[in-house]
This record gives C-alpha cells, sequence and structure tokens, in this order.
C-alpha cells in the first residue's frame, strides 16, 4: 500500500537482502525483518530498522537477525517471507499492512515459527499482530497547531481516506478545536503515499490558501521543505525530520518499535512467545513525540501536559461526545470514549471538517 | 503574491519535469524508435543527477550528471533494439524495471541529504515588475531551458534536412533506408537525445523541485510524459501546450480541494490519461488541423539488408 513504486525496486533489491549480522554460530535464534521501503527512508522503514538495531544491541549474544527491504506488499512478499523461513528464521516481523494476507498463509504452512505482523488486523495461533496509537500524537498536533496558526486556518495533505488516515485526521481536529473551536483546516487528498512533487504541490496550494501550520498524513519530507522555505510550519512525519526544518517542525511522531522488539524476542528465548495484539501509545512509549521545537513557551507547555495528560489515562483524544459532520454525536461504544474498534475502522469526519466525506 | 500568480508559478514548476521529458521522447518517437524506459531514465537522472549536485555542490554539474545517467540508459536500450533488433516494447519496460532498481542503489547513500535548490533568475526591475515579474523574469534555469529545447526541436523537425531525414526515417525505414539514409544510426541517435532529456527531466526533481532524493520520486511522470507525446500527437507545438495543460490539472485540483469543492480527487488525478484517450480516439480518424503525425514505423523493428 505504501510506496506502490517501489514495486520494481523490489526486484533489484531482493537480491541484495542483507545479512545484518555476521554471527556464525548456528545456535543462534534467527530473527527476520520484512521492510517495505529501503532502510534509509529516514520514514516509516528507517524505525523498524533503529527497532531492529535495538534487539542486536541488547540480544546480540543470543540472535542473529535478517532484514529484507523493499519488499513490495501482496503475493511477491510470500516468497520473500518463505525465504525467511527456509533459511532457518524462528520469529519474523513483517512491517506494512499489505504483508497480513501473505504472513498468515505462511504462517499455516509453518506452525512453528513465530509471525508478528504490523498495523493488520487478522491473527493465528502464531500470528501476532502490533500497532501504535498514532491518534494519540496527532492530539497533541493538533492543539499545537491551533495554537502557533496566526492565520487560523491549517492545511492538511492526506494519502488515501482509509480509516487509518481518517481516524488520526479526526484526533487532529479535533484537537485543534478543543484549543480553538473557530480552527479552520483544509484538506487536501494527493492519493498517493508517496509522491514528493504532488506533496510539495500539495503544500504550496495549502499556503497560498492561507493555511501557515501543514500537516501530512504522507511519506515525504516534501511538505516540510515547502514549509521551511515559506517560513511556516509543519509536523514531521513517522520520524524526526527537524533536518528538512530546522524553522519549521514543530514536533514529530516517532514510532519507537525498539522496546517491543526486544521484548518479543526474548519471550521467545524464553519459550513464552503467545499470540495476541498490542496497540502500544504514548504510555507504553511505542510512540514518541520528538522534540517540541520552533514555538513559544505556553505551547510547548500546553503541549507537554496534554502529553502527559494522554500517557496517564486522565484525557482520551476520542472521548464523547463525538459530534460528526452532521452533527450527530457517535455512538460511545467504550464507556467515555470511543471504543478501539469504532477508532480503527472510522469512516466519519467529526463536525467542523469543511469537506465532502471522500465517496459519500 | 496573489493566488493566481501562486498557481501559475506552482504550473510552470510541475510542468517542466514532463515537457523536459516529453520533448526527448518526441524526438526518439518521431524517428519510430517507441521507448517506453521514460520512467527509468527520469529516476535514473534524478539519482544521478541529485549525487553530483551533491558532491560538487553545484547545480550545473548536477544537471549534467542527470543529463549523462539518462543517455547512459539509452545507449543500453538503443544497443538493444536498434543493435540486436530486441523487440522495443519488452526492452522499454525492462528498462524502467532496471532504471528504478538501479536509481534506488546509486541513491541508497544519498537518502536524507539535502541540497541548495537551483537558483532562479532574478533581473533588477524586471522581475521584480507585479504579476508577470516572476512569471517570465524569475524561474529556474531548466524552465527556460525546456521551453528553448522544444523550440529548437520544432525548428530542427520542420526547418532542418536533417529533421526532414528523421521523419523519412519514422515514416518508412525501408523507403530511407533503399534511398540510402543510416536509418540505424540516425535511430540510435534520436534515442540518445531522448534519454539525455529524460535524465535532465529527471534531475529537474531533485534540484529544483523538492531538493532532497528518495527512490521512486519521480512517481510516474515517465508514464505522463509517454501520454504527452500521444496527446500532442506528436507535434512540438501542442506539446508545451499539454505540458503546461497536464500540470495546470495537477495544480488545480489540489487547490480545489483546499477551497472546498466537492470534486472527486480521484477523478481530478485521472483525467490527464482521460484526455488522452479522447485525444487518441478523435486525431484516429481525422484529417486537415487534428491530423496526427503518428510516424507509420513507430515501434517497429528494422533489420537492413546487406
Amino acid at each position: 500500500m505504501r510506496n506502490m513504486l517501489t514495486v520494481a525496486a523490489a526486484v533489484a533489491a531482493l537480491a541484495t537482502g542483507a545479512t545484518a549480522d555476521d554471527a556464525s554460530a548456528q545456535d543462534k535464534l534467527k530473527v527476520g525483518f520484512i521492510y517495505l521501503g529501503p532502510v534509509g527512508d529516514f520514514g516509516w522503514t528507517y524505525q523498524h530498522e533503529v527497532g531492529r538495531q535495538l534487539v542486536v544491541k541488547e540480544l546480540g549474544s543470543k540472535v542473529e537477525t535478517t532484514y529484507l527491504e523493499n519488499v513490495n506488499e501482496g503475493p511477491d512478499s510470500e516468497r520473500s517471507i518463505e525465504q525467511l523461513v527456509r533459511s532457518g528464521h524462528k520469529l519474523i516481523f513483517t512491517t506494512s499492512f499489505g504483508y497480513m494476507d501473505p504472513t498468515i498463509k505462511v504462517a499455516k504452512k509453518y506452525p512453528n515459527v513465530f509471525f508478528e505482523h504490523n498495523t493488520g488486523y487478522k491473527r493465528d495461533k502464531n500470528v501476532a499482530t502490533y500497532s501504535a496509537r498514532f491518534y494519540e500524537g496527532r492530539y497533541i498536533q493538533g492543539r499545537i497547531a491551533a495554537k502557533t496558526s496566526k492565520s487560523g486556518v491549517l492545511g492538511y495533505i492526506g494519502s488515501f481516506p482509509i480509516p487509518e488516515v481518517i481516524s488520526v485526521m479526526n484526533s487532529t481536529i479535533l484537537g485543534a478545536q478543543s484549543v480553538n473551536p473557530d480552527i479552520k483546516v483544509k484538506i487536501i487528498w494527493v492519493n498517493s503515499w508517496f509522491d514528493p512533487g504532488k506533496e510539495a504541490d500539495a503544500g504550496k496550494a495549502l499556503l497560498d490558501q492561507g493555511a501557515d501550520v501543514i500537516m501530512q498524513h504522507t511519506d515525504s519530507p516534501a511538505a516540510m521543505q515547502i514549509a521551511e522555505a515559506r517560513h511556516a510550519h509543519a509536523f514531521g512525519q513517522d520520524s524526526d525530520m527537524i533536518k528538512f526544518g530546522p524553522t519549521a517542525q514543530l514536533t514529530a511522531i516517532v514510532n519507537n518499535w525498539g522496546p517491543y522488539y526486544v521484548e518479543r524476542v526474548q519471550a521467545v528465548l524464553d519459550n513464552k512467545w503467545t499470540s495476541g495484539d498490542v496497540w502500544g501509545g504514548l504510555k507504553s512509549k511505542m510512540l514518541l513525540m520528538a522534540p517540541y521545537t520552533n514555538m513559544p513557551e505556553d505551547v510547548k507547555k500546553i503541549a507537554m501536559d496534554t502529553e502527559a495528560a494522554i500517557s496517564g489515562g486522565s484525557l482520551h483524544p476520542f472521548k464523547c461526545p463525538v459530534v460528526d459532520q452532521e452533527g450527530k454525536s457517535v455512538e460511545c461504544k467504550g464507556g467515555t470514549h470511543l471504543d478501539d474498534g469504532q477508532i480503527l475502522g472510522m469512516n466519519f469526519y467529526v463536525k467542523g471538517i469543511d469537506d465532502k466525506f471522500p465517496g459519500k | 503574491m496573489g493566488l493566481a500568480e501562486a498557481i501559475i508559478l506552482a504550473v510552470l514548476a510541475a510542468s517542466t519535469p514532463l515537457l523536459l521529458a516529453a520533448a526527448g521522447e518526441l524526438v526518439a518517437e518521431r524517428a519510430g524508435v517507441l521507448n517506453l524506459g521514460v520512467e527509468g531514465m527520469m529516476i535514473m537522472g534524478a539519482a544521478c543527477g541529485f549525487a553530483g549536485a551533491y558532491v560538487t555542490g553545484s547545480t550545473f554539474v548536477g544537471a549534467l550528471c542527470g543529463l549523462a545517467a539518462g543517455t547512459a540508459l539509452s545507449a543500453i536500450f538503443a544497443m538493444l533494439t536498434l543493435g540486436l533488433a530486441v523487440n522495443q516494447v519488452a526492452t522499454g519496460l525492462a528498462l524502467t524495471i532496471f532504471g528504478i532498481g538501479l536509481s534506488g542503489l546509486i541513491g541508497a547513500g544519498f537518502v536524507g541529504e539535502k541540497i541548495v535548490p537551483a537558483p532562479q533568475l532574478h533581473l533588477p526591475v524586471l522581475t521584480d515588475l507585479p504579476f508577470l515579474g516572476r512569471i517570465l523574469f524569475g524561474q529556474d534555469a531548466f524552465v527556460f531551458l525546456s521551453l528553448a529545447l522544444t523550440a529548437g526541436i520544432w525548428w530542427l523537425i520542420y526547418r532542418t534536412r536533417w529533421g526532414l531525414v528523421m521523419r523519412a526515417v519514422g515514416d518508412n525505414h525501408v523507403s530511407a533506408h533503399a534511398l540510402g539514409y543510416p536509418v540505424l544510426t540516425i535511430r540510435t541517435f534520436a534515442v540518445l537525445f531522448g534519454g539525455a532529456c529524460a535524465g535532465l527531466g529527471g534531475a529537474y526533481l531533485p534540484l529544483a523541485y523538492t531538493p532532497f532524493f528518495i527512490p521512486g520520486m519521480t512517481a510516474g511522470r515517465g508514464w505522463i510524459a509517454l501520454a504527452l507525446v500521444v496527446f500532442a500527437s506528436w507535434l512540438p507545438g501542442r506539446l508545451v501546450a499539454g505540458a503546461y495543460l497536464f500540470g495546470a490539472v495537477t495544480i488545480l485540483q489540489l487547490h480545489a480541494q483546499g477551497a472546498g469543492f466537492g470534486i472527486p480527487s480521484q477523478l481530478m488525478s485521472s483525467l490527464p490519461y482521460l484526455a488522452t484517450i479522447v485525444v487518441l480516439v478523435v486525431i484516429s480518424g481525422a484529417r486537415g488541423t487534428a491530423r496526427s503525425a503518428a510516424p507509420a514505423s513507430l515501434g517497429l523493428v528494422f533489420v537492413p539488408d546487406r
């Protein structure tokens, strides 16, 4: 799904699939990682690679790790996952949504191998899933954006209108409205996870229409660079992008998979691995916020207080009532807030978004 | 800066890589060679262009590196399709896949680095004119070059003997051969020229448009350039109009969304391709001014008899 265009690159890159550890000992536990992009993408895949490196650092004497990068989602990935199984890997992390069905399929064939699938919802007795509560970080960003904006207009670059993207967009806007009820948000869908040129154009269009803080759910730092050049503000996506916007970046959501990887590898070493589903957030530190920069002290304080409140459990971004675009309150399945199922399958805009819901 | 001015500036920038790559492909196709490897040559131009500019700190050197990379890749294409008479469609597709993979490898060390974008022209007084100043006199060199290049190609095709011979080769290679023209040599030069232009168009992306490199950053622009040649019905004048039209559609649909018009963004994104299909239908049976200049020998393999 992400980076559809690395499809062809995968063919070439598979051949270079690197063996990350040089350990020759045969009795070490072999752990494999399947990556969507190149490890140097400074975004999604890079953060998974940082997690793998933590495993090497903490458990390097007991495990041997391997990764395959630029693995195309879909049927091609099945072959790559199976390749890791055949070369003796006992625990395999598949790190993108589109590897879901291939992972399940391979797992059925090899019941003695453990699999961990990132951002999916299908599990099996040897397939666990894990993801991060990105919406928690987005809520903080919404508050920062609304406090930082002088024009009162925020710009949001969306990739595809799928629940994962819609829910964090809603969370951002709820955060923004919580500190400024009159805040306006302009949304542009670029229909791509990754097209730097188009992302830059969308950023320019938003700024030209009066927005002064850019938020994005696409993968390249293009919009950050535009914000930097135009003296506006923006947020990093997936990893810290401060390098591309030293005076523009307010903060970034940083995906922190390392501790989870270490824990799961240790579980296999201890013969205690069981399937399950982990959806970690700020509290479990699966999600980290990059330093709060380029904002006044009072805004920084709001950001830090919000972060503490969310990780402490006293604030839920989707606390009820959540009102949709037609002004109806959404059913409150989680007691005081929307439940996880509603957040994962979100298919409506919250009130205050001045845009038609795609496909409605 | 007014909104209209901002939109026109964005359209010019978005259209330039398309125009550069399409202009080169137009020449190759007028000589009768269909090179579907534009996307691969562009992304190679992007990777090598960025590498060159990053290492030397010069946009000019970067542009030359991009140009050279596109030319080198097209040389492989020429060797296979002209030298060994391999099928052009299959070779072109393979070239794209190869280019995307190789550019990822070359660019791997440069991902996450940034460079100073290409400087924009600044003439005293002229550039500071209201509205038209920045549009006419405030662009980077690529924008001016792409227009000069297309004008040059028009002159070459219609006003020189060389262009006449090239059209003959593209329309009927057997006759051109019988008249004693070196069909394969002419086609080789046309293909190399096309590669150079595609490389330059690709290099525009990391050098001026978004000053960083990420694998796959051309994101399908090579395919749009190919569609553009068909849209222009192989005429240089229409190519310029088409490039700016395609660029305008891209930018305007983003603005339409930002302004909250309820137009489905997916439909808007597909407009350039829909327009190309419409043009194909129109020119297929048309006469007179709507007539196409499609080269009759386009894509056909030619093996000279000794």
